[in-house]
């Protein structure tokens, strides 16, 4: 599904990314654990093809498909998503008409007609419940005034009416109560299928027991020092990221 | 495409001007420049009595002892008023002919504006007046507004047969010496619509004018006049366009609205006058005096999309005479290229009661530059007047300027004034956001630009709403390829 290939990516006089390998396969949870400004959204975001950041090696490809030359709408076509760790705020555009406005884009550049108001309605009604939101919030402006709890889960309401072939998740458990980080983590997981594949990146494991990831990766200094299994997680919990600088140090 | 701030300036300047095109219509046009005889010529060639021919004159003589005005914040070079040609008609118009006697031409210009005069317009329930250059060419719908006992038709038309209401009202709201070009558009105004609401009618239909100038070197002066008599309603759309020429055009309208006791007015425009090009060159100077006046309980509702125009000048204002009437202003001045726009109301507080809500969105690209100036001023016999004011700005690229004058002038310590301003600028974390979400960096600003302006777009009737955020895009958007 993702193949990432020695990736260095920074801006202008910085390196953030220093060669970075990942294999994402179909069917496949990946936790991205890291310390803060390892490069964790630098990552997600040049995935997602911001073009703040430059590319200077490596490559980046979405079932075979090398992604360097595709605009970030064009990324999101193909089947990415990214939830995002700060949503932006859109004043005076509500959650439904933002919704409509990009799964009928998406739609457009796939050829296909607007989705029928009906059939809009239908899907709105079924991910607002699955998710627990209220209607209400749908005709609110775009994360104007939203918390940050209601932030993330409009970011998962959108994922789950997007339905993409790789979702990253930025820190989507910041935020989040324990019942909100329930709720949407059983929304993602729904998600869920031999088709897609998902990347978490978050500071703490608690995300991870709910969304229970197949590899996790920890992110250091714009490298993946480590790669294990899900009890990778707990140990990084126990021993903190020290342990993992001393290792990469020897 | 993904969004820089260097790329959306570049689509920015592509954008082009879609109602750019000159119809080949054989017109009678005057010689240019402007002088008594040419004032006499325009009052004899519209068969108009002569209280009306000396009405324009004393207007002629209060123009030419005034100096246009400096103090606006735009900078554009003075039309040279001698160079204008005052009076053009596209020649096979006829107000007496049937629409199947319109021009195919004419027609065809129709069509292009977006505009049908049959059956489209009257399932949308709206009667349509055109002015194209100095004369009005068609008035759909005239049978079912007479029967209401509505009076809609040019006002070259009024003048003939309701002159009792033309004597009373003309020139009582914007008088012949206001401003500089309203004495102008007095003395030369060439047509425009005439509209008057019976004692307690609702209007049951939009009313709707077009303005278009076509011929090249002439000046467009219409004259509208809205008179809506006690518990009446009548809700009013105006929209313009003119061809791209590379000379300025000069448009200078005057509008004024009566609102008798417990009347009510909702007037909107969409004005989409030739902008100039992405030079700067070219573009129609856009001076009009709109103002309103608002009897006892009565309500008054300016609306306005402003796009086009190289250089506006507008202010559309009420007057709040009569006790617990309503003043609202509700606004969408998009400027891009080299655009300039010094635009908004004036909110005159003489009654009791009275209320006024001012509601302005700019929005500037390119070099343009964007100016909000409002005055509200409450008298000393307006007991707990109370004013509302929010100006929003928002801003695309670095090379644009927003700027708001807010004048407050309050004799009566009873008076509630608010005002808020904000200024934002378009981000690209907004656009990549979008861009994320599989929205194209053009849809996204489209996007971005309607929310903005959602609050007045609101305010238009339906069916103009979309057709004005239609306009929104085009006026912002290049083609992004
Ligand atoms: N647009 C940017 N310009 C300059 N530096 C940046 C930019 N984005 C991120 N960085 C820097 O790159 C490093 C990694 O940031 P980030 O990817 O946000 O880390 P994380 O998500 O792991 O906390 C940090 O040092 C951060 O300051
Ligand atoms: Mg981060």
């Amino acid at each position: 599904m993702l193949e990432i290939k020695d990736l260095h990516a920074g801006v202008e006089d910085k390196k953030i990314l220093k060669g970075i390998n990942l294999t994402v396969n179909p069917g496949e949870v990946h936790a991205i654990m890291g310390p803060n400004g390892s490069g964790k959204s630098t990552l997600a975001s040049v995935i997602a093809g911001k073009e703040d950041f430059e590319v200077k090696k490596g490559s980046i490809s979405l079932e075979g498909e090398d992604l360097e030359e595709l605009a970030p709408e064009e990324r999101a076509h193909k089947g990415i998503f990214m939830s995002f760790q700060y949503p932006v705020e859109i004043p005076g555009v509500t959650v439904t008409n933002f919704m409509k406005t990009a799964i009928n884009e998406s739609r457009k550049a796939k050829g296909l007609e607007d989705m029928p108001a009906n059939e809009m309605l239908k899907l709105i009604r079924e991910k607002s419940e699955m998710l627990e939101i209220d209607r209400k919030f749908l005709s609110r402006s775009l994360n104007e005034g939203f918390s940050g709890g209601e932030k993330k889960r409009n970011e998962i309401f959108q994922l789950a009416m997007m339905e993409p072939k790789l979702a990253i998740l930025d820190e989507t458990d910041s935020g989040l109560d324990i019942d909100a980080l329930r709720i949407v983590a059983n929304g993602v997981n729904k998600l869920r299928s031999k088709d897609n594949a998902i990347v978490v990146i978050t500071h703490y494991q608690r995300l991870l027991e709910y969304i229970i990831p197949d590899y996790v990766h920890v992110l250091f200094d714009g490298r993946i020092a480590k790669s294990g299994g899900k009890e990778l997680a707990l140990e990084l919990e126990e021993k903190g990221y020290d342990w993992i600088k001393q290792e990469v140090v020897v | 495409m993904a969004y820089t701030e260097e790329e959306l300036k570049k689509e920015l300047e592509t954008k082009e001007y879609e109602y750019g095109f000159y119809t080949e219509i054989e017109s009678d046009t005057f010689p240019k420049g402007l002088n008594a005889d040419i004032v006499r010529a325009i009052s004899k060639k519209k068969n108009e009595p002569e209280w009306m021919t000396e009405w324009r004159l004393e207007a002629f003589r209060i123009w030419e002892s005034m100096e246009e005005p400096e103090w606006a914040n735009v900078h554009y070079e003075k039309p040279d008023f001698q160079a204008i040609s005052y009076y053009s008609a596209p020649k096979k118009a006829d107000p007496n002919k049937t629409m199947d006697d319109v021009d195919p031409e004419l027609l065809e210009m129709y069509r292009k504006l977006g505009i049908s005069l049959d059956e489209q317009k009257r399932l949308q329930n709206v009667a349509v007046d055109i002015v194209v250059d100095s004369v009005s060419v068609a008035t759909t719908f005239q049978k079912t507004l007479e029967e209401k006992g509505i009076l809609f038709m040019p006002i070259s038309e009024a003048i003939q047969k309701h002159p009792e209401l033309i004597k009373k009202y003309m020139g009582t709201v914007v008088p012949k010496t206001d401003n500089f070009y309203a004495a102008l558009n007095s003395a030369v105004f060439t047509d425009g619509s005439f509209c008057y609401i019976p004692k307690g009618v609702k209007c049951p239909m939009e009313l709707s004018t077009y303005f278009r100038i076509n011929e090249g070197g002439t000046g467009q002066f219409e004259r509208t006049l809205v008179i809506a008599d006690e518990s009446s309603y009548v809700s009013y759309l105006e929209g313009c366009t003119a061809p791209s020429r590379d000379e300025n055009q000069l448009h200078a309208a005057v509008v004024e609205l009566i609102a008798l006791d417990d009347a009510e007015i909702k007037y909107s425009t969409v004005q989409n006058w030739f902008p100039g090009d992405s030079d700067g060159k070219g573009g129609v100077y856009n001076f009009v005096t709109k103002r309103g006046l608002c009897e006892k309980n009565s309500k008054i509702s300016w609306t306005q999309v402003e796009t086009g125009s190289a250089v506006t000048w507008k202010y559309p204002s009420c007057i709040l005479k009569g006790d617990n009437s309503v003043g609202e202003f509700y606004s969408i001045a998009v400027t891009n290229n080299f655009q300039q726009a010094d635009t908004g109301t004036k909110m005159v507080h003489l009654g009791k009661n009275t209320k006024s809500t001012i509601i302005s969105k700019g929005i500037s690209a390119g070099k343009s530059q964007n100016s909000y100036r409002g005055l509200v001023q409450v008298n000393s016999r307006a007991e707990n007047a109370r004013n509302f004011s929010q100006c929003d700005s928002l801003l695309m690229g670095n090379e644009c300027g927003a700027h708001t004058f807010p004048y407050i002038e309050a004799k009566n310590k009873s008076a509630q004034i608010e005002h808020e301003a904000t200024t934002s600028k378009i981000g690209e974390d907004q656009i990549f956001y979008c861009n994320q979400r599989g929205i194209d960096t053009e849809k996204a600003i489209a996007l971005i630009v309607n929310g903005f302006s959602k609050e007045v777009l609101n305010k238009l009737p339906m069916e103009f709403a979309v057709e004005a955020q239609k306009l929104l895009e085009i006026s912002l958007e290049g083609s992004v390829g």
